[in-house]
């Protein structure tokens, strides 16, 4: 496809904002965001907590414990930077993928073990905690994200409304549609897409004729960024900025963060060596974002190996404690399934089902 | 009382909800400034702001999600779907996302909002305008299916939906919207979800309808009456969740029972209510129990409407057949 200068000059803008390279050397230094030295400890310590965690679950994945698993090994500073940025009242709507950021947010792990069990009580939020469970259908979140920060808007209150999906996610209506209200009516809101370059196994080149995500925001006629998504310090500054600017009243922002997943696709029998080639595989480790990170701060003398066995423990002990506790959340039924089904008055046919289950499951 | 047309109606609901309660939003395409293309939102924006009644952008699957994250910060929405046929762009956020965000979040999240939309054939529109597509809505938990056939309980249903925590689809038939003027209280009243009522009591045979087709069966039950038949008429009111102990209890009586509807034969409601009398009170039946349906086609190009819709000749000749069987 020859495109016009007009059009490159359009997808040219979008240049990657980086502030750490892949050897933690800060190569941006007016953008550094204002992190007191615990901050910059807190994030590197999710980082580590969350691969622990995603090491952790896909073994117990493995062992039949744990159900639906989606890795997240690679993205951290995609997840995490972005949910460090947020207030604990802003609304995070996930995908299937982005289950450390709504654990940062206020789920507690066993719910998230839960979920992936196919377990009610997994997607009972607290109250106060202000999130969605994660989204399987890829998109629906973006439009739904629209309807949140509208809510918020119009309650006066001074929140975001933040989602994620991933480059695959960009292919969809919902996409453009919830991102398209979010700019007609001015709302609160970030749409983030988590670009690890694979659609389970499409590559982003072949969903798309468009030279980056971010530039999609164009024709929403709001702000879009692309960040690298290995640098937790370029991800939290951009989404910290989408959420003032969003705040502002100066409209959503669309970021793309560029990424990768390490691991499969989910659990579910996915095999990556159908569709990448190991020298990629390779060539995106060297961008990890843990030991980029990692460096960063011990060039600030802010880490220790000690430090990090520290929190790979704790990782471990939280994450058996967690299964221990999901495991006593008792057999899901089908009795309860039916009393969940509608919020209101029960409707005869799911009384009369109830009681034919409540005889079945009793035996 | 004052006389009104159904639409007239289902206007003066939403006016009572607005008033009554701040977290209700009324919005869809055209909804606003315009009133709606059938004129249902006519002055409310005027009336109550553009922070509650508003115009959206033109894409029915975004209509439905703004309606669910609206849901999460607690609105109570009341979404436009401009003409029922549209409602396949819009059918992941209704049936995949909002019908199952009570089941989703375990009973913390619920969706309360009414999906309103005209429907229904008779008055010659383009292709995807005039469908009957209530049954998919009614094999979707989590769903509420609303159809009034009048104008009386059209604003009592409406009040009754919009109060309800479920997401609740009310369709109205476009053909309703103005064919006939009725008492309707100016005051708040409500009619029971799940309420099905007898229009006309008979013993000979029960016709059990719902939307334009009660109207219709009413129709033939007078033609039926000159023939010395004596027909019960029910209007279902709502078809999920059906009222099964109405149904049921008319069918002992009359022993005979037609069930009519304007959408195709097949899995529709009008199956359902066959299989559930067949479940229920199948010793009581003099006869097999009848359908009145539009053949399994889509809904036809305008010039072959009317001899695809059922009328109140089909129906009193399929009840002389039951009777006569």
């Amino acid at each position: 496809m020859e495109k016009t200068k007009e059009l490159q000059k359009v997808e040219e803008q979008f240049k990657t904002f980086q502030i750490l390279d892949e050897k933690g050397k800060v190569v941006n230094k007016d953008a550094v965001p204002d992190l007191s030295d615990e901050q910059l400890k807190e994030m590197m310590t999710r980082m580590v907590y969350t691969r622990i965690w995603d090491q952790r679950a896909i073994s117990l994945n493995r062992q039949g414990r744990l159900g639906f698993y989606a890795p997240v090994a690679g993205q951290e500073a995609s997840m995490i930077g972005s949910q460090y940025a947020l207030d604990k009242k802003d609304w995070i709507l996930p995908g299937y993928r982005d289950v450390p950021q709504i654990y940062y947010h206020g789920l507690p792990l066993h719910q998230a073990f839960l979920w992936s069990r196919g377990h009610f009580k997994g997607g009972q939020v607290p109250e106060g905690v202000r999130i969605m469970l994660p989204q399987i259908i890829i998109g629906a979140q973006i439009t739904q994200t629209a309807g949140v920060a509208m809510g918020l808007k119009k309650d006066g209150e001074e929140q975001i409304a933040i989602t994620y999906t991933g480059d695959g996610g960009a292919s969809q209506g919902d996409f453009y549609e919830g991102m398209n209200f979010a700019g007609a009516y001015n709302l609160p809101a970030v749409f983030v897409v988590q670009n690890n370059r694979f659609a389970i196994s499409v590559p982003v080149e072949e969903q798309s004729a468009a030279k980056t995500i971010a530039q999609k925001a164009v024709a929403a006629g709001i702000h879009g960024q692309q960040v690298d998504g290995m640098d937790i310090l370029a991800v939290y500054a951009a989404t910290k900025e989408a959420r003032d600017r969003g705040l502002e009243g100066n409209g959503p922002t669309l970021l793309e963060l560029l990424t990768y997943r390490y691991g499969p696709h989910t659990m579910a029998g996915d095999d990556p060596t159908r569709y990448r080639t190991s020298e990629e595989d390779e060539e995106w480790e060297k961008k990890d974002p843990l030991v980029r990170f990692r460096k960063f701060l011990e060039n600030k003398k802010l880490w220790s190996e000690e430090e990090e066995e520290k929190i790979v423990e704790q990782a471990k002990e939280d994450i058996k404690a967690a299964i221990k506790e999901a495991d006593g959340a008792g057999k899901q039924k089908v009795t309860d399934l039916i009393d969940i089904t509608y919020s209101d008055v029960k409707p005869a046919n799911l009384e009369e089902q109830r009681k034919e289950y409540e005889k079945k499951e009793s035996k | 009382m004052a006389q009104m047309t159904m639409i007239q109606a289902i206007t003066d609901a939403m006016r009572n909800e607005l008033s009554n309660d701040e977290k209700v939003l009324v919005y869809g395409e055209d909804v606003g400034k315009n009133g709606g293309v059938f004129r249902a939102t006519d002055g409310l924006q005027k009336e109550f702001g553009e922070e509650r009644v508003f115009d959206t952008p033109l894409a029915e699957s975004g209509i439905g999600g703004l309606a669910h994250g609206l849901s999460l910060t607690g609105y109570r929405s009341v979404m436009e779907l401009q003409f029922f046929g549209f409602v396949f762009e819009a059918f992941d956020s209704v049936a995949g996302q909002m019908a199952r965000l009570n089941y989703r979040s375990g009973g913390v999240y619920n969706a309360p909002v009414t999906i309103r939309s005209p429907f229904g054939g008779g008055v010659k529109t383009p292709e995807m305008h005039a469908d009957s597509l209530e049954g998919l809505m009614a094999q979707t938990p989590g769903l509420k299916v609303v159809i009034p056939s009048n104008p009386y309980d059209a604003k009592g249903l409406l009040i009754s939906a919009i109060r309800d925590n479920d997401p609740v689809v009310f369709l109205e038939h476009m053909k309703l919207y103005r064919s006939f003027r009725e008492e309707v209280p100016e005051e708040e009243y409500t009619v029971p979800l799940g309420k099905a009522d007898i229009k006309r009591e008979g013993s000979d045979i029960s016709l059990i309808a719902y939307g334009a087709m009660v109207q219709s069966s009413l129709k033939a039950a007078e033609a039926l009456e000159k023939d010395g038949i004596s027909a019960e008429v029910i209007d279902l009111r709502t078809v999920s969740p059906l009222d099964i102990d109405t149904i049921i209890e008319s069918v002992e009586k009359t022993n005979r029972a037609v069930v009519i509807q304007e959408a195709q034969k097949q899995a529709g409601v009008a199956a359902t209510i066959v299989a559930e009398i067949n479940d229920r009170a199948i010793l009581k039946l003099e006869a097999p129990v009848g359908r009145v349906t539009a053949p399994d086609t889509v809904f036809p190009f305008a010039a072959a409407e009317d001899v695809w819709l059922p009328n109140e000749k089909d129906i009193a000749a399929k009840a002389k057949e039951i009777i006569e069987f």
